[in-house]
């Protein structure tokens, strides 16, 4: 599902507790600037080293409400950006979880997220919900990502499910 | 209709070309109406559309309207004006408003929504339209773009909470004070819900003051925030200059209708609410945070700075000054509020206190604008949102509370309970 076909992700946990709001994640000073700049400031408020140290395939564990407040995109935008390869949190702030998935960033709802250590090895197969700690030898299975999501989710996000339905003629009057 | 639906889940079900909708389950609804602002509008739809080779599904659904980078102060606010403007002329939209206020805010000026009607905009405070009786909820810019291309959005037909009101207000109480406690009881993680704003002291509101609660149910988290349209709702939309149909009234919930969850609360007991940084949900009586200094009080955005609210701060201003080491800045939430302010007096009185004027726009509210914190200053902010960074500088502390208590704390130098002002 995620970037490369595969629907396992393999990486290590960034650990955040609740409520991270999208204006710690793209901050509303550096709108104007290039996306790669905003991005670079993703999450500083509340982990400084985020930003500068995540490597592609990590995994972001939260609390509860990650992502609540604005609608802006660039804070799903940023996390992808950045390389990071899924979002697990007890639970999200609506909009910021719509903005993940149509940015083929897979989102689960994790309700044992404070049962994660920072740095802990994680594998996720965001399609069964299986979440396994490879650091502890834990693991638990939550509820995979929505079944009418899947398809836009595997084709990458909205964009790419988008050029595929006006493709296959599936967007149109009376559709 | 089917016995026992919510009028959100009326909505929703005609939206959805279905006779009846339950909470949880997944529908697709054709929109009705798309906002769409110089934020997450053009700038990030357009290159979008390019991509796809696609045009826009409807230019008469859409409205559009600049508000967060106005006005220019710079290449890159410049630019993505520009590119707003060039999007309204390629694409032939007609309901685009350019500098005349923010768009949430001159949606209700201009009478575009109505009872019943479904609409999405791109911007989390697009739960604001909800006072109409419509829902009308806020998505990113990507799915807005899904919108714009193919009219429709799917969505989890969600649960409703009633928040019912009774009583009337004490003097210097209003519906702000209402959400910030709201904040603090309902809590801020309310997805896949619904907020219902009822109960006789919501009857009593005018139409700006009911729009400061759908609002602020951005805030609660929730997918958007309703009021059921009444006699108050169509005469806003007759003084807009519109005819609401025949059975916009009809809109309601069924009295057998299924709610998550029913509050009863009183207006009479509720005391001016302040949240303290850096969350809404840190709310309290003002008395609880009376005395902390205030280098900035600021009365501005959609859900702070409409006429009514530029008035409470007058009310509170008329023959007082700003107190020296304090600044306080107006952003006026559209141009008509800005010009009705200016000919009955209210902004007379807000600069002789010592008032800032800044223009119209989302301004400092989310460190776009004009008046943005330095490090470790302490705003009070008529505004709805105060997360770190929020307003500026990540040491910065803002405060919320209604225009009568950033007003009264404004005066004092201090955070400051408005009712030692209004007696």
């Amino acid at each position: 599902v995620t970037g490369g076909g595969s629907h396992i992700v393999r990486g290590r946990a960034w650990v955040f507790g609740d409520a991270v709001n999208t204006d710690v994640m793209a901050p509303g000073l550096y709108f104007k600037a290039p996306f790669e700049e905003l991005a670079r400031h993703c999450l500083e408020a509340v982990n400084p080293d985020f930003a500068s140290q995540v490597r592609p395939g990590d995994i972001v564990v939260a609390g509860r409400n990650f992502g609540v407040g604005s609608a802006r995109e660039q804070a799903a935008m940023a996390l992808r950006h950045l390389g990071v390869g899924a979002v697990l949190a007890a639970s999200f702030g609506r909009i910021f979880y719509r903005n993940a998935l149509n940015f083929g960033l897979p989102a689960l709802f994790f309700p044992a997220a404070g049962e994660i250590a920072a740095g802990d090895s994680l594998e996720v197969d965001v399609v069964a919900g299986r979440i396994r700690n490879t650091t502890s030898g834990r693991e638990w299975t939550v509820n995979g990502l929505p079944p009418h999501l899947m398809d836009m989710v595997a084709a990458g996000g909205l964009m790419p499910w988008l050029k595929r339905r006006l493709a296959t003629g599936g967007i149109g009057a009376g559709t | 209709m089917p016995v026992g639906a919510t009028l959100t889940e009326k909505i929703l079900a005609r939206a959805a070309g279905l006779p009846a909708v339950r909470p949880g389950e997944v529908v697709t609804c054709r929109v009705d109406l798309a906002l769409l602002l110089d934020s997450g509008g053009p700038r990030r739809i357009w290159p979008r559309l390019q991509e796809l080779g696609v045009g826009v599904w409807d230019p008469d659904r859409i409205v559009l309207c600049t508000d967060h980078f106005t006005p220019a102060v710079d290449p890159e606010s410049a630019a993505i004006l520009k590119l707003t403007r060039d999007f309204a002329a390629h694409f032939g939209i007609r309901r685009f408003f350019d500098m005349r206020g923010i768009g949430h805010v001159v949606l209700a000026e201009q009478g575009f929504l109505a009872p019943g009607m479904f609409a999405c905009g791109g911007d989390s405070h697009s739960s604001m339209g909800g006072a109409f009786g419509c829902y009308m909820a806020g998505f990113g810019a990507i799915e807005m773009t899904g919108i714009v291309v193919t009219g429709e959005i799917w969505l989890q037909v969600p649960e409703t909470i009633r928040a019912h009101w009774r009583g009337q207000f004490a003097p210097g109480v209003v519906a702000k004070d209402i959400m910030l406690f709201l904040c603090r009881d309902l809590g801020m993680e309310n997805a896949f819900r619904v907020i219902e704003f009822g109960g006789e002291t919501v009857a009593r509101m005018p139409m700006p003051e009911r729009m400061v609660l759908t609002n602020m149910a951005a805030e609660l988290g929730a997918e958007t925030g309703i009021v059921a349209a009444d006699e108050t709702t169509l005469a806003a939309l007759r003084a807009a200059g519109r005819s609401p149909a025949a059975d916009a009234l009809d809109w309601r919930g069924d009295a057998d209708a299924t709610y998550l969850a029913s509050h009863d609360y009183d207006a009479a007991a509720l005391a001016p609410q302040v949240a303290a940084p850096h969350s809404p949900a840190n709310s309290g009586a003002v008395t609880d945070f009376s005395g902390e200094h205030i280098d900035q009080a600021y009365i501005g955005a959609c859900v702070g700075a409409k006429l009514s609210d530029l008035r409470m701060a007058a009310e509170v201003l008329r023959g007082r000054r700003v107190a020296s080491g304090t600044r306080l800045l107006v952003a006026p939430a559209s141009t008509r509020a800005m010009a009705e302010a200016a000919a009955d007096g209210t902004l007379a009185t807000l600069t002789a206190a010592g008032a800032y004027l800044l223009p119209t726009g989302c301004g400092a509210c989310a460190a776009l604008g004009a008046g943005i914190l330095a490090e470790d200053e302490t705003c009070i902010s008529s505004t709805n949102r105060n997360f770190q960074g929020r307003m500026g500088a990540n040491s910065a502390r803002v405060y919320l509370g209604s225009p009568y208590t950033v007003a009264a704390s404004a005066v004092a130098g201090r955070i400051a309970d408005p009712r030692e002002f209004l007696a």
